[in-house]
């Protein structure tokens, strides 16, 4: 069976450019690139490029990236950093729908002393900036709001609030986990001090990630050790995968116009014929203000991980916010954040598409999807009761 | 991605006696969409009040709809007060087993039949003296302590993931607490059957190996059965245990306390001459 893969918001696959330029650093060049001998030095060399790549990508200068080893690893190093160097500060601000390497270092945080305001959406999940200016205080160290949501898709005007947090003397941290890639980032025209990227979302591997640190912030390290990373971040490099992430960001920006038309059409072609083949089904995020790639669609009177298991029989790979995927009793946060009602929360399915997809396989979805959905309404106590209910009118 | 047993995928996949009956015997509904799962489960009895037919619809993910299939299946040719007895362990027998945090499936089952079976017979539908203690999932706490007690459960998350009670805003896990601890307290030497030597040996061991060994273990000691004759244990004690000044009241107050609890009043303790 083919695997359609959709849910690129997860992972991604590695591109082949990226898996080439990587394999001789398994193998042959395994020297470290802290070593004094040509063998080590010259891996050092390639970092020194890989650097500059992900530094073009963001249009940022090749100092101000720092290796990680994902963006969970970014996010906390970015936190932790603030309060430290401002230690005499105790306050965060955050949204209500950032990720879980946001969320819960913060509730961790808040057991330490620290004191966490996390800012609402509506229902479009759009963040109300107002908010932002009156949540912060003299004691706030730093604000963190994600670029791209990776449920909805939804962006956020992170540029406009770390001016904001700017002019309150408070640091600005963005999680552009989803963004990067998708949507141009240019770091000469914004004032953000520091940015999360995930390698494998953007089809390097998995196990990299880059903590952009602007040049003349104020910077702990999160991983003490050695000298790496001029200080910043200990631990011998991960080579081959620094390697394959600067191909990686090279190979985004070639392909960022695709993503904002080729992908961009496909996605739109999904969520429209989705929409209009199944009734009492809508997208969840606001419309105009979203990643080219994510749709968030919710399907009422089913539940999304009974979708996402007969999708999986057909090779269909996508998310669901509902309770039943996640071990928890209550669906998404992001859905709930929105006031998503809970009817329709359980019955979201994210679908993230990459440059990988082919018009063939959106057609096929959207082929398959209808039956789906027929089929778990069909079991549904509450879909007849609601066509009896709507036939009486 | 969850580890579901074949039989729930076969049971999510090609579900049994999903639908309606027309004229039903017995019918309820439990759950609600807000909670993420429902089920409407309905009965008919044939001429020797035998369940002839069962039939339900679920809302819910892969476990709910296979669990809601199996007990279809399990209640059909049983009288009433025979499908009464089955138990939401049962259902999840049935099925291979289901994940710890999706045994609350199972338990929407046996509600579901409980109920039905009560509107077959006319009986009030909430239990008498029932108080609702998880406002956001609607669970009584009678239906904690059942749960409670057929489960064997310890801590306040086992309960939720059983009966869902404190997995909203989590309001009520002092009271689940509460429960917890009340239900532990109850003597439960009335409801134990009369067990056979083999089976009390074994009862024997499992309690040494799941109650009481784990917590030796953990300040450093053990403990091994040399002989058990009749209801006397004869013991050994290993590890920090064995040189211990207060190991035997260790063996008192705690071995011979739990053995008296799980497995028969009439068991006591000794340990093995050195």
């Amino acid at each position: 069976m083919k695997t359609i893969y959709l849910d690129n918001n997860a992972t991604t696959q590695v591109a082949e450019e990226v898996l080439d330029i990587m394999m001789p650093y398994f193998r042959d060049l395994y020297g470290n690139p802290s070593s004094m001998h040509t063998f080590g030095g010259q891996v050092g060399q390639k970092i020194r490029q890989a650097r500059e790549q992900v530094a073009s990508l963001l249009g940022a200068l090749p100092e101000e990236i720092v290796f990680t080893s994902c963006g969970t690893e970014s996010d906390n190093s970015a936190i932790r950093s603030a309060l430290i160097t401002r230690s005499d500060k105790k306050h965060i601000v955050i949204s209500r729908v950032e990720h879980p390497a946001i969320r819960t270092l913060c509730s961790h945080l808040s057991t330490q002393g620290y004191k966490i305001t996390e800012l609402s959406v509506d229902k479009n999940g759009i963040l109300d900036l107002e908010n932002l200016e009156k949540s912060m205080t003299p004691d706030t160290a730093i604000v963190s709001l994600m670029w791209g949501n990776n449920e909805t898709g939804v962006i956020f005007p992170v540029e406009e609030a770390a001016r904001m947090a700017h002019e309150k003397g408070v640091l600005f941290h963005t999680d552009a986990v989803q963004a990067t890639g998708k949507i141009p980032i240019n770091m000469k025209n914004n004032i953000i001090d520091m940015l999360s990227i995930s390698g494998h979302k953007l089809h390097a591997p998995k196990g990299i990630g880059v903590l952009y640190v602007r040049r003349g912030t104020k910077f702990s390290p999160f991983l003490i050790g050695g000298h790496q990373e001029k200080e910043r971040r200990g631990g011998t490099e991960n080579t081959p995968s620094i390697i394959g992430l600067g191909k990686a960001c090279e190979l985004a920006a070639r392909n960022m116009e695709k993503e904002n038309t080729y992908v961009k059409r496909l996605r739109d072609k999904l969520e429209c014929e989705l929409l209009k083949r199944i009734t009492q089904s809508r997208i969840n995020g606001d419309i105009g203000n979203r990643l080219p790639n994510t749709t968030n669609i919710s399907f009422e009177y089913v539940e999304g991980e009974a979708i996402l298991l007969l999708m999986n029989e057909l090779g269909i790979c996508a998310s669901s916010g509902s309770a039943c995927t996640s071990g928890s009793l209550q669906p998404s946060h992001v859905l709930r954040a929105m006031g998503v009602p809970f009817t329709m929360a359980h019955g979201s399915i994210r679908f993230s598409l990459s440059v990988n997809n082919t018009e063939e396989e959106v057609d096929f979805v959207i082929e398959k999807m209808p039956a789906i959905i027929d089929r778990l309404r069909g079991m549904s106590p509450f879909w007849n009761a609601k066509e009896q209910a709507c036939s009486k009118h | 991605m969850w580890e579901y047993t074949d039989k729930v995928k076969e049971h999510f996949l090609n579900p049994h006696n999903v639908g309606e009956i027309e004229n039903p015997d017995g019918i309820a509904e439990v759950g609600s969409l807000a909670c993420g799962d429902a089920l409407k489960l309905a009965f008919k009895l044939d001429e020797n009040k035998r369940i002839k037919d069962a039939k339900f619809k679920t809302f819910g993910c892969a476990s709910a709809i296979a669990s809601s299939s199996a007990l279809t299946e399990i209640i059909k040719g049983m009288t009433v007060d025979e499908a009464l007895k089955v138990s939401n362990q049962d259902i999840a027998q049935y099925l291979g087993g289901l994940p710890d945090e999706k045994m609350h499936c199972s338990v929407m089952g046996k509600q579901a039949l409980e109920k039905a079976v009560e509107n077959y017979r006319g009986a009030p539908a909430l239990e008498e003296g029932a108080k609702i203690i998880c406002e956001c999932f609607g669970v009584t706490d009678k239906e904690i302590e059942r749960a409670i007690r057929e489960n064997n459960l310890s801590t306040v998350e086992d309960v939720t993931n059983y009966t869902k009670a404190g997995g909203g805003c989590g309001g009520c896990h002092d009271a689940i607490a509460q429960i917890i601890d009340h239900v532990k307290a109850e003597p439960k030497m009335d409801s134990k059957p009369k067990l056979t030597n083999i089976q009390k040996i074994r009862l024997i061991e499992e309690t040494i190996e799941r109650e009481i060994r784990p917590s030796l273990k953990q300040d450093g000691g053990d403990i091994e059965i040399i002989d058990i004759i009749g209801n006397r244990v004869i013991v050994a004690t290993r590890g920090a245990c064995a040189t211990c000044k207060a190991s035997d009241i260790t063996l008192k107050n705690f071995v011979e306390y739990r053995l008296k609890e799980l497995v028969s009043p009439d068991i006591t303790v000794e340990e093995a001459a050195k």
